[in-house]
């Protein structure tokens, strides 16, 4: 007989068995016996200000290293705090973990203090949740909640640990392996339709692949360079995917769909094949369906089948790991299109409709220039971590992302306060990387607690604010298609520069042009965290821009 | 159309509920859910009969039932060779208890209790005979119904 633990302590051995090195979270009645554990524990923890900040940390952690992120919270308001962290992580298939203390078990289901049914609240928002209601089940749970979060497509894990269970004792035994008899992913392209796909990529005529998330998740951004370039044909990088292709790359033709690059929409819609690669056809993405890519057969490599003709007809599903077909089918194609009029044909439209802004004219800062600045002089190198709206979708256009795992954002739940909280996970998961947080003045406020974590534990992340007066992504719906009445988009802000001092982070105001280059140098340059207050155009808009429901090559702002 | 789907899942609690969940999410209403343990009892039959107006919406169904980490195997009965039954227990009014007499010839139907004014039958049949016992039934008026939903097994 081995010796007795309790089940708090399992489950910090289990998390040591690992290997997580950080854990965000927030102490609360409920989850007592573990911090008493964690105490010691060679675990680093990061307390955050408020939980949905340690779910987004988690999640920020998840996305720049590949590694999954642990959370924790108390029960109750602890654990309902943590779901937009948590929906936002299942939205963009991100591996975490997170851990809720829950009453004890006599007394759940009666409405105790602090009482919610979390499982039930995170069964739609989570790939799985467990409520473990006896301390012999614990070391199993932890254990497969770390293989279900990264395998297969990942997701988000909720583990629900009833005070009694954590302070239960039983012989801890962290299982070896574990088997899940109804859970196999498929990892490998089925050889019957990597031979049809390969067969349609030979007789295609303007051929363009569109890669997404799952690229980078699957770490195939190699081989996708390689089919790429094997087989001549433009490479379009969904929002979530930005990274998984480099961005300096002459086969690049930008992001696609509601604020994509006119080339990127216009090669969709002329192309004949469209060869999807981890991703899910986003109505942001597709704009109005009938007229996505009317011409072009689709062939579709995914690992979750449900994203296969969901939203969109596909002609050739493969259900696999995109590192491994794109390695099939590099290994399999022989006989390469032809695309060097098609190639040329792209050229033009780059050479027509290149991203731009307008520069000159101005008196405030332009928020491109901006994120242009940033671009320059971190190399590209950075991890840009984004809030939601016009900041995001800038940080997007004008960041050339060359790497992947350096563009944190949420992408399908669109949560604003996401980047500072994920700039936090991405700055202590790598401690040598230079990580900014591109922010709105209206997301900025959604997290900004957080700027006692930073200052806590000297965690230096940048955060640049983007600062326009306004909820600037609604009030551009509002110009464009509500008349210009800013119905509640208008913000009365405070002054961040004093907000960031008073909890002990350096801040600094910009509001010329000409001394943004500085700000941003001094910024890289110091040893801490570091708030720039840009003033830019408060009337800014982010072109070009498919309005919502049109077809993508009827944009505006930017085809004329 | 109406469409049989039948998952094997993990004998546990919450499962019924991510069931439930998965088709409330979306919007698609179960017409019949029956649930019982099978000869492996760590295993769980769900007998789904749901109304998918179209392959598109049917195919989701059935990916995102087998999304599900505690549903083992999901089948569709749809295009498959099966015997189904679902089991009523009817309260019918007890007006022309000659005309219920030859119903229980023509028709799987027992009368399980007799009392002043109604009969308690018992019908176990399959999906197309259910149809025609209740129209002969609601013809003579039914008091109370209840139904199981229907099960399956392929041939």
């Amino acid at each position: 007989m081995g010796k007795k633990l309790k089940g708090a302590q399992i489950l910090v051995e289990a998390l040591l068995k690992e290997k997580v090195e950080f854990l965000f979270g927030y102490p609360g009645g409920a989850v007592l016996p573990i911090f008493d554990f964690l105490y010691e524990a060679p675990i680093k923890f990061i307390l955050t200000r408020h939980e949905q900040a340690a779910a987004h940390a988690a999640d920020g952690y998840a996305r720049s290293t590949g590694k999954v992120g642990v959370c924790i919270a108390t029960s109750g308001p602890g654990a309902t705090n943590l779901t937009t962290g948590i929906t936002t992580a299942y939205m963009d298939s991100v591996p975490i973990i997170a851990i809720t203390g829950q009453v004890r078990t006599s007394l759940i289901g009666n409405d105790a203090f602090q009482e919610a049914d979390v499982t039930g609240i995170t069964r739609s928002i989570t790939k799985h949740n467990y409520l473990v209601k006896n301390v012999e089940d614990l070391a199993r749970v932890v254990k497969e909640a770390f293989y279900l979060s990264l395998s297969g497509r990942p997701g988000p894990i909720l583990i629900d640990l009833p005070v009694d269970v954590q302070l239960q004792a039983t012989e801890f035994n962290y299982p070896e392996s574990i088997h899940i008899r109804s859970y196999r992913p498929t990892y490998y392209g089925h050889p019957g339709q990597i031979k049809k796909a390969s067969k349609a990529i030979k007789e295609a005529k303007r051929p363009v692949i569109i890669a997404g998330g799952g690229v980078i998740i699957s770490s195939a951004h190699r081989e996708l360079r390689e089919f790429a370039e094997k087989i001549n044909t433009p490479v379009t990088t969904t929002l979530m995917g930005l990274g998984a292709f480099p961005a300096e790359h002459p086969l690049y033709l930008g992001m696609p769909g509601m604020h994509g690059t006119v080339y990127a929409n216009m090669a969709i819609t002329e192309s004949d094949l469209l060869i999807a690669v981890g991703c899910r056809f986003d109505d942001r993405v597709t704009g109005k369906l009938e007229a996505f890519a009317p011409e072009a057969k689709i062939i579709h490599i995914d690992i979750d089948p449900t994203s296969i003709s969901k939203n969109i007809k596909v002609d050739i599903p493969i259900v696999g790991d995109a590192k491994n077909v794109l390695g099939e089918l590099i290994e399999v194609i022989k006989d390469i299109p032809n695309t060097s009029l098609w190639l040329k044909r792209i050229e033009e439209y780059k050479k027509k409709y290149p991203l731009k802004y307008v520069k000159k004219g101005s008196k405030r800062i332009k928020p491109q220039y901006v994120v242009e600045e940033i671009y320059t002089q971190t190399k590209g190198e950075a991890i840009i971590a984004t809030e939601v709206g016009q900041n995001q979708m800038w940080a997007a256009q004008f960041y050339k992302f060359n790497y992947p795992r350096r563009f944190l954002s949420s992408g399908g739940l669109g949560t604003m306060g996401y980047g500072f909280p994920a700039s936090i996970g991405a700055q202590v998961g790598n401690p040598d990387r230079i990580v900014f947080d591109v922010a709105g003045d209206g997301s900025i406020q959604m997290n900004i607690q957080e700027l006692a974590t930073v200052s806590t534990y000297n965690i230096p992340v940048k955060i640049a604010i983007l600062n326009n007066n306004y909820l600037g992504m609604v009030r551009q719906w509002q110009e464009l298609f509500y008349k210009r009445r800013y119905s509640a988009t208008h913000l009365n802000n405070p002054d961040f520069v004093k907000v960031a001092e008073g909890y002990g982070v350096r801040g600094m105001r910009v509001t010329k042009e000409r001394d943004v280059k500085k700000a941003i140098k001094e910024a890289i340059k110091y040893k801490g965290p570091f708030l720039i207050d840009f003033w830019i155009e408060e009337e800014e808009n982010v072109f070009p821009m498919v309005p919502a429901g049109e077809a993508i090559n009827r944009m505006i702002g930017g085809m004329a | 159309m109406k469409h049989t789907i039948q998952a094997l899942v993990e004998n546990r609690f919450g499962v019924l509920a991510r069931v439930a969940s998965l088709f409330s999410a979306r919007g698609y209403n179960i017409d019949s859910l029956a649930v019982g343990e099978t000869q492996d009892p760590t295993i769980s039959c769900m007998t789904i009969v749901v109304d998918a107006p179209d392959e598109r919406i049917l195919e989701q169904i059935k990916k995102q039932l087998n999304k599900l980490i505690d549903v083992i195997t999901v089948v569709d009965f749809t295009r498959k060779e099966y015997i189904d039954r679902e089991l009523l227990l009817v309260k019918v009014l007890k007006k022309d208890s000659k005309y219920i007499e030859r119903l229980t010839k023509e028709y799987p139907i027992k009368i399980i209790e007799e009392k002043e004014d109604f009969f308690i039958l018992e019908v176990c049949a399959d999906r197309h005979q259910i149809e025609d016992i209740l129209r002969e039934l609601r013809r003579i008026g039914i008091k109370e119904l209840v139904r199981t939903g229907r099960i399956a097994i392929s041939k």
